[in-house]
């Protein structure tokens, strides 16, 4: 038994946090103020996910929590810790098992299906932010659909490097209406955005909520000659040899050695016990014996 | 001819001070009226007003929309208002740097009003504001150059081909050439005029330099303490002022 009320959290304030996300899911990329608690850890380590969470987590539930799309580092371990502790969930590593995933700046690899429950941690909900400072401003760009100021960043991008050289945190516009900071995930994940599960965006210091329902049509904002280009790197997992996901770039010794691997360590795993092998993990597990 | 400013008895008052009072007039499509006056005569707050960045207390201002015809801008919607101050009106403040995004490009900045009323063809908006830093002056070398490298009279410029870009058929003018060293002066008032004759703008110059609208304006109001004392064609007015302000006005120019 915990001192703690079930998730850390009172009730009436799950009920704030509830009303908020309900809004959220009502109005697809609207951008929900709510009264932020303070959390027992600092602004930018996922206050607002992990409100989110709070506000939605079921004794039944099943939580996974992912930090950069792997399980075991210490944003993803404190907070799996922190549910098991206060609200004695289960916790999984496994995508699939998950009723609950809470993230910073990833997507899962592996498809999620209706009944599960996306949570991005978000630094900075409002796109619109480092263009025009005034929020009095950006609100009222947003209530009257005034998004050209988005596409002048793009504009500058192109300008300076030739491409749109945003590789993060790309602005997208759901569902033919809001332009939305799908938070500081890789535009190779922008894609998945529209997906089976619920995704719902928690932003503890700016104090706002915003969700994304199922099945939601989400574009990437673009130009017509230069349009939306989901990158990666131009390279194979080095130990599962997965070609198809996102990819972390390692450098494993002073002589410019390096490795590629995925980012989502539950996908990593996944397909190394299924037998997959990629390019280096041969000479690695040699080195190691 | 329909005007395609029409404005009716516009008062604004701060508490008990008056910022303008009982103004009235028409401006017609192709027209170009210069408002001059001291400091503190409510030249700016009138302008203001009339572009709908302040709320007037009495009065209507109706512009002929290009779909509706005549239309009162204080009944429409913020959204259509804000609409037009992209679209059929422009704002070239005295101050550039309020006018213009000093973090973005020239480019960019020419670019930002193409893009909010649709333009998603980066080649196209990158020739529009090629094209239109061309035409003010500017060389096109700069076009990715942020304002802030810009001497004053490349930002004034920049600022007008900023608004310019969209078509603007109406364009509100604060002090123009305020700030800016006489020869500078001369050339942005050479393109000024150029731009508007062959534009066909209506435009409403608020200024304090008699030889601003002496260039540029068809008509002139001289505006004192609010309130409008002596309006008429430029010529006449300045040449043959009846008013004992304006003939202050005009005697103290000092002649070179």
């Amino acid at each position: 038994m915990s001192d703690y009320n079930f998730a850390y959290l009172d009730e009436q304030t799950k009920r704030m946090v509830r009303r908020a996300i309900l809004k959220g899911l009502a109005i697809p990329g609207y951008q929900v103020p709510f009264a932020s608690r303070e959390m027992p850890m600092p602004y930018g380590w996922g206050t607002g996910g992990v409100q989110v969470t709070a506000g939605i987590l079921t004794p039944d539930d099943c939580l996974k929590v992912i930090d950069q799309g792997a399980d075991d580092t210490t944003n993803a371990v404190s907070i799996r810790r922190f549910f098991e502790k206060t609200a004695q969930v289960a916790v999984t590593e496994k995508t699939s098992l998950a009723s609950v995933i809470q993230t910073r700046h990833r997507i899962p690899e592996e498809p999620l299906h209706d009944g599960q429950i996306l949570v991005y941690q978000v630094p900075i909900p409002e796109p619109l932010r480092f263009l025009e400072p005034s929020e009095v401003e950006t609100r009222k760009m947003h209530a009257l659909e005034e998004y050209g100021l988005m596409q002048v960043k793009l504009y500058e991008d192109i300008a300076r490097h030739g491409a749109i050289a945003t590789a993060y945190a790309y602005p997208v516009k759901v569902e033919g209406r809001y332009v939305m900071d799908p938070s500081p995930i890789p535009k190779f994940d922008n894609p998945k955005l529209s997906m089976a599960a619920i995704q719902l965006f928690g932003a503890g210091r700016e104090q706002r909520i915003y969700a994304i329902p199922p099945f939601t049509n989400v574009v990437s904002l673009d130009f017509e000659d230069f349009p939306f280009d989901p990158s990666k790197a131009d390279h194979a997992c080095d130990l599962c040899g997965a070609s198809d996901s996102y990819l972390d770039e390692l450098i494993i010794d002073d002589a410019g050695g390096r490795m590629f691997l995925c980012s989502d360590t539950d996908y990593c795993a996944t397909r190394c016990a299924a037998g997959e092998v990629g390019a280096q993990r041969m000479t690695l597990t040699e080195g190691a014996a | 001819m329909t005007p395609l400013l029409q404005v009716d008895g516009l008062a604004k008052s701060y508490g008990p001070r008056i910022g303008c009072a009982n103004v009235s007039f028409d401006l017609f499509p192709g027209e170009v009226m210069g408002i001059v006056g001291e400091s503190g005569s409510g030249k700016s707050t009138l302008l203001s007003c009339l572009a709908g960045h302040l709320t007037p207390d009495r009065g209507a201002i109706r512009f002929d929309t290009r779909e509706h015809g005549l239309r009162d801008t204080g009944a429409m919607s913020e959204a259509e208002r804000r609409m037009l101050g992209r679209t059929d009106w422009a704002f070239v403040h005295q101050h550039a740097r309020d006018g213009l995004r000093m973090s973005v490009s020239a480019g960019g900045n020419v670019g930002e009003r193409l893009m909010a009323v649709g333009a998603r063809h980066y080649g196209d908006i990158r020739a529009a504001a090629t094209d239109w830093l061309g035409r003010v002056e500017i060389g096109a070398d700069r076009i990715d150059d942020r304002p802030t490298t810009f001497s004053g009279g490349m930002q004034q410029r920049l600022q007008i081909a900023r608004n310019l870009v969209t078509g603007p058929r109406l364009v509100f003018m604060d002090e123009p050439t305020g700030g800016l060293d006489v020869s500078v002066q001369a050339r942005l008032l050479d393109l000024l005029r150029g731009l508007v004759r062959e534009m066909g703008l209506s435009a409403i110059i608020v200024t304090h330099d008699l030889a601003v609208v002496r260039l540029l304006a068809d008509r002139l109001m001289v505006m004192k303490d609010g309130h409008v004392v002596e309006a008429g064609l430029t010529d006449q007015v300045l040449d043959d002022p009846q008013h004992a302000y304006t003939q202050l006005l005009v005697s103290s120019v000092l002649q070179v």
